[in-house]
């Protein structure tokens, strides 16, 4: 994790014709005196992989409520299709589908049975109900467990069924929210695949995720949520660039060595209110043993340790804080 | 199916599910089919001698059995509360009620359905209890169009008592909760209730809370229609009460669903 990774294959140009999937406005929300959303615009095209990328807290889960018609906002105005959230709320859930956090499938009922109750709530025809069933268990490897509940399902198993249960009614546009967390490295890979199978149909997606390298291996662009403010939105290319690159941190146990330390690298800069350095580094192990030798044999470090980029350093960069207080 | 109205078909896709899930894991219906016959027996066999001489004229000359029926069938659709509400409560916590809202589906339903699967099962559980009650000596005199007004009867209680379980499974946290909190209407309000013993023969506070409260005149209506005797007024105030309990819990619910969405 937190290794960069080349653009995703599928990732294309912005459409040049700029319908809007999803745009709001000063999209507002607080729970009592904790403020949730703080004036968010999104204006997010027809067939682009969307992601919202940010902790636990920054408001991701929030957003896709508000904008699956889930809950209201409190102020700000949010439209889907065309469609104003509030105003056609049955018209904007006739064009969605949603793929929530924790799994929303019917314990009680097969598979198969879960795919065909949602087929009955979209009412759709007996013949499509049983086809398309049919197709999405094939599609999603569930053939062969069609007919079992889905406490007996792996978690990968019961997350395919769950984005199936989306995919009944054809939707527009989907909402993934955390659509891999919890799943295993191997189940995640083959989510990945599925996310990019839909995006290669023309379905719009926004989708949430903690991880920086999820959303630059799936997204067109990505927006960056903090404490409900979007910090930051781009290309994951464009977003790249405005993280600081892998470095070296070296810490010292005195002030006295950190002193000497800093005058044989003049590249370094001290970490606020730590006796460290960061030194910039380009992951190879050249410059690593350039910095040894720089800093000679007798500096007291008490501490070398080196980072690749991360989510926490797309928040340093971003915010001029590390995002600690968040990881409730 | 294709004549139905939306909300019509949403709703009996809701009932259909619930039916299926009653099928799939039947120990909510075993259980409140279990706990009444226990209760008939316990009566029967056990409590019920002493209890009977001591009703006298009260038991209106007939075996206590035919007296104590009645008062277990009501039990038994109390019974019932309880498999509603942890369904709701299962519903909520689960997720999938989650996914519901975010589709185009009629709201209504996805409460309709787990109330009409109520009185279906209870129509069941009361028809299994009524045979075993026949087993054991309890001898009916209705008329058939008495037993049509027991089963109107029956399935007002039930739709009344449906309404109120699943505003408690909207309410409640947690599935235990859920569970406890249609304890007093399973067990305190039917022993409450002239379904054992006549108000009457109950101390003075208790006395007046018991011929007061819902259950009983619903217990009173089916004591009658069931030996065949008139029933009078007591049929319109059981469902008058049955009307306000249902009003209550509709209302309740709704106000507890919507919370869901802040």
């Amino acid at each position: 994790m937190g290794r960069m990774k080349a653009p995703a294959q599928h990732a294309s140009p912005q459409p040049t014709v700029a319908v809007g999937a999803i745009t709001t406005t000063g999209l507002r929300k607080s729970y009592g005196d904790k403020v949730v959303l703080d004036d968010v615009d999104l204006s997010i095209g027809e067939g682009e992989v969307f992601a919202l990328l940010g902790p636990n807290g920054a408001g991701k889960t929030t957003t896709v409520h508000i904008l699956s018609t889930l809950i209201p906002a409190d102020g700000g105005t949010a439209t889907i299709l065309g469609h104003d959230v509030r105003a056609e709320a049955d018209a904007v859930r006739g064009l969605i589908g949603v793929t929530g956090q924790f799994s929303a499938v019917d314990n009680l009922l097969t598979g198969e049975e879960n795919l065909l109750l949602m087929g009955r709530l979209l009412h759709l025809p007996t013949a499509i109900r049983r086809s398309r069933a049919a197709e999405l268990l094939e599609r999603f490897d569930l053939t062969a467990a069609a007919r079992q509940l889905p406490s007996t399902y792996s978690g990968g198993m019961t997350r395919r069924l769950d984005i199936a249960m989306t995919l009944m009614g054809r939707p527009r546009l989907i909402f993934l929210d955390e659509p891999t967390t919890g799943l295993d490295p191997r189940s995640r890979l083959t989510m990945w695949a599925e996310i990019r199978d839909l995006a290669a149909d023309g379905v719009t997606i926004l989708l949430t995720t903690q991880y920086l390298e999820e959303a630059d291996q799936l997204a067109d662009r990505v927006a960056v949520l903090d404490h409900g403010r979007v910090v930051a939105e781009g290309t994951p290319a464009e977003l790249k660039q405005r993280i600081p690159g892998a470095h070296i941190r070296l810490q010292f146990a005195a002030a006295a060595a950190l002193e000497a330390a800093a005058l044989a690298l003049p590249e370094a800069t001290p970490e606020d209110g730590e006796l460290a350095l960061r030194i910039p580094h380009d992951g190879g192990i050249r410059s690593l043993r350039d910095v040894l030798t720089r800093i000679g044999d007798d500096a007291a470090v008490a501490d070398l340790s080196i980072h690749t980029p991360d989510l926490e350093d797309v928040f340093f960069a971003l915010t001029g804080s590390p995002d600690k207080e968040n990881n409730q | 199916m294709t004549t139905l109205t939306v909300p019509a078909q949403d709703s009996a896709t809701m009932l259909g599910r619930e039916l299926k899930h009653t099928q799939r894991y039947p120990l909510l219906l075993v259980g409140s089919i279990l706990v009444p016959v226990v209760f008939l027996l316990l009566f029967v066999y056990i409590l019920g001698g002493p209890i009977g001489h001591g009703l006298g004229p009260a038991a209106r000359g007939s075996s206590y059995v035919d007296f104590l029926t009645p008062g277990v069938l009501m039990m038994t659709v109390a019974a019932g509360t309880s498999g509603t509400a942890i369904s709701v409560c299962l519903d909520m916590t689960g997720g999938i009620i989650g996914r519901l809202r975010t589709m185009a589906v009629t709201r209504g339903s996805m409460l309709t359905g787990h109330v009409g699967a109520n009185v279906l099962r209870s129509l069941v559980t009361t028809a299994v209890v009524t045979g075993v009650a026949l087993l054991v000596g309890f001898r009916p005199h209705a008329s058939a169009l008495g037993w049509l007004a027991v089963v109107g009867i029956i399935a007002a209680f039930s739709f009344a008592l449906a309404w109120l379980s699943v505003a408690i499974g909207l309410s409640a946290k947690t599935v235990a909760g859920a569970n406890s909190l249609t304890l007093p209407l399973q067990f305190l309000l039917p022993f409450l209730s002239s379904a054992f013993v006549p108000a009457d023969s109950m101390p003075a506070g208790v006395r007046w809370f018991s011929e007061h409260q819902p259950f009983t005149p619903v217990v009173n209506c089916l004591r009658g229609l069931l030996a065949g005797t008139p029933v009078g007024g007591t049929a319109y105030v059981a469902l008058a009460w049955c009307a306000v309990i249902a009003l209550a819990g509709y209302l309740w619910a709704r106000a507890g669903f919507r919370r869901g969405t802040r």
